[in-house]
């Protein structure tokens, strides 16, 4: 997919299989959005194919989009209509709506229901976003940063409601920046980077792959790391912390050569690496390759 | 899946346009400038001008009355439509209508019904201007006819081409300026600001006869002026046929502009 010459999603293939959640992650421009309007139906693909439920987005929109919801980052809602009246429409569009009241009480809408969507703050505008996109019972749903600027109760909800909507067989392609809600939400990520794909499996495939964890040690403080084959460094007085490929062997030789320092370690930890972490390694090494 | 059928085209454009309807009239800007307007211009031009026309006992201002029903049908149409239009599709509004099952057909038809209703306030209110303050008569039963026909045929014409129009305003905000330029330009030159219109040159005339508005304001002067006024048209005649057939001809060119150029998204195209 290009905008003049900047090619902004290259040779990206995913599948999202029914009843799972997929998170598309990258940096701003990394090709996210671009990908999901492509999906949507809001922009034809300059190459490649692209089937959303079977269906060619474009040349079955109208057979594809009663089978869709689609949560936009912002904009193209009616300012000076009410959360309630602005709900209820959407539900009259579609041949078997969730009931408006429910979703209203269930993302905490009930109290802004009389109210203007341009009273409403960032958070509860998102709310009432993704509320848009469930009421006609999607079998696919698309979120487009689904929890930016709401708070940590909405956040919760909105993660309560995305596992049920997995529960009841409906696939979601999301997108995020934040990675804990990936790793929390997701069976399968997907990390772009400069509009390809740099990464792709389950968080725990991810984060396992990596083969690296950190150890966090404590002992006698100014010991030199450099006779051992890891990356020890002192943080702190007496606080280590060990980064490496640290498989069982490598924490032995790790420990082997804390007492052969004649040191004695009082504490270790081992922290299993995070999806951040996975995802910071990654794109550490292309900061340049942003395009839109 | 559920075996339930999906709402039609004339239910999904009546929820929007109750929405629309709603959305307009909580704007008090939009009610001030759009819809109030007219009415002002009315009653400032019926001030300053206050003769009356030869032998006929009309004053002028009971002709602009009639004249300004044309300019009041053709600011809500032309205008609400064109800038309605590049608003939504500029704050995402018909992107996010794009991804629900509504179609091009149900978002235009709530689009219709707000100038309708728009359209009929309009008139009325010039109305009661023109016969309260301005003694207009109101017309007989036959006349009513006429205006029935001539007023679905200015609203549908306008609409149409408002939303014709849309597809060359790039940003929302340049709307009004880019929309009231042929606006104001077809007014002066179709009779409604300068009456009667033959003080104008004849190939200004012939310009204007290819444009909706001359037809339109010399229908409503049909409408609610006396038989005897017709001496001051172009041809000395109301041409009702003519007025039929080129407000027709302009529904039928608005709709195929409209498929031409309609979109979604500023860049679906």
């Amino acid at each position: 997919m290009r905008y003049g010459a900047t090619t902004a999603v290259d040779g990206v293939s995913l599948t999202v299989p029914r009843g799972r959640v997929l998170a598309l992650l990258g940096h701003n421009g990394a090709g996210k959005t671009s990908l999901l309007q492509v999906c949507e139906g809001f922009r034809p693909a300059d190459g490649g194919e692209c089937r959303v439920l079977g269906l060619d987005p474009i040349r079955d929109h109208d057979e594809l989009m009663p089978r869709l919801g689609i949560m936009l980052q912002s904009g193209g809602v009616y300012p000076w209509a009410t959360a309630g009246e602005i709900l209820r429409l959407f539900a009259s569009f579609s041949a078997n709506p969730l009931n408006p009241d429910m979703l209203i009480d269930r993302l905490g809408l009930r109290k802004f229901e009389r109210t203007r969507f341009r009273r409403l703050s960032g958070g509860e505008q998102q709310r009432l976003s993704l509320a848009i996109a469930l009421v006609g019972r999607p079998e696919l749903v698309f979120l487009d940063e689904p929890t930016a600027g709401m708070d940590t109760e909405a956040r919760h909800t909105t993660w309560q409601l995305i596992n049920e909507l997995r529960t009841d067989g409906v696939s979601v392609l999301l997108t995020t920046h934040l990675l804990d809600e990936a790793e929390r939400l997701a069976d399968d990520v997907v990390i772009m980077r400069a509009g390809r794909v740099a990464a792709t499996g389950t968080p725990a495939e991810l984060t396992a792959a990596a083969g690296i964890d950190l150890l966090e040690v404590r002992a006698d403080s100014g010991l030199k790391s450099e006779s051992v084959n890891y990356k020890v460094v002192e943080t702190s007085p007496g606080e280590y912390s060990v980064t490496g490929a640290l498989d069982a062997a490598a924490i032995a030789e790790v420990l082997t050569w804390f007492a052969a320092s004649g040191a004695q370690v009082t504490a270790v930890n081992s922290r299993r690496r995070t999806l951040e972490d996975v995802y910071l390694a990654l794109i550490k090494d292309n900061k340049a390759g942003a395009v839109r | 899946m559920t075996a339930a059928v999906l709402p039609g085209t004339a239910h999904n454009g009546l929820a929007r346009g109750r929405v629309e309807l709603l959305q307009f009239i909580r704007d008090r800007t939009a009610v001030i400038f759009t819809f109030a307007f007219p009415a002002m211009l009315l009653l400032l031009f019926g001030t300053i001008f206050g003769d009356s026309y030869e032998d006929t006992g009309v004053s002028v201002s009971q002709v602009y009355t009639a004249s300004m029903i044309a300019y009041g049908i053709l600011s809500t149409g032309f205008i609400t439509m064109g800038s309605g239009l590049a608003m939504d599709r500029e704050d995402g509004t018909l992107k996010r209508l794009h991804g629900t099952p509504i179609t091009a057909t149900a978002y235009l038809l709530g689009k219709l019904i707000l100038v309708l209703v728009l359209s009929v306030a309009e008139v009325t209110l010039l109305i009661l201007v023109g016969v309260l303050v301005y003694d207009m008569p109101l017309p007989d039963a036959s006349h009513w006819v006429v205006f029935g026909w001539l007023f679905l045929l200015s609203v549908i014409a306008c609409t149409l081409c408002g939303i014709a129009v849309s597809a060359l305003v790039k940003r929302a905000r340049t709307a009004g300026a880019i929309l009231n330029v042929p606006l104001v330009a077809l007014q002066f030159i179709s009779g409604v600001f300068i009456h009667p219109i033959t003080q104008l040159p004849s190939w200004l005339i012939t310009v204007a006869s290819l444009f909706p508005v001359k037809w339109m304001s010399q229908g409503f002067r049909y409408v609610f002026l006396p038989d005897e006024m017709k001496v001051y048209e172009a041809a000395g005649q109301w041409e009702l046929g003519r007025i039929a057939l080129v407000l027709g001809a302009w529904c039928v060119i608005g709709l195929a502009l409209c498929l031409v150029t309609f979109r979604w998204t500023e860049k679906d195209r």
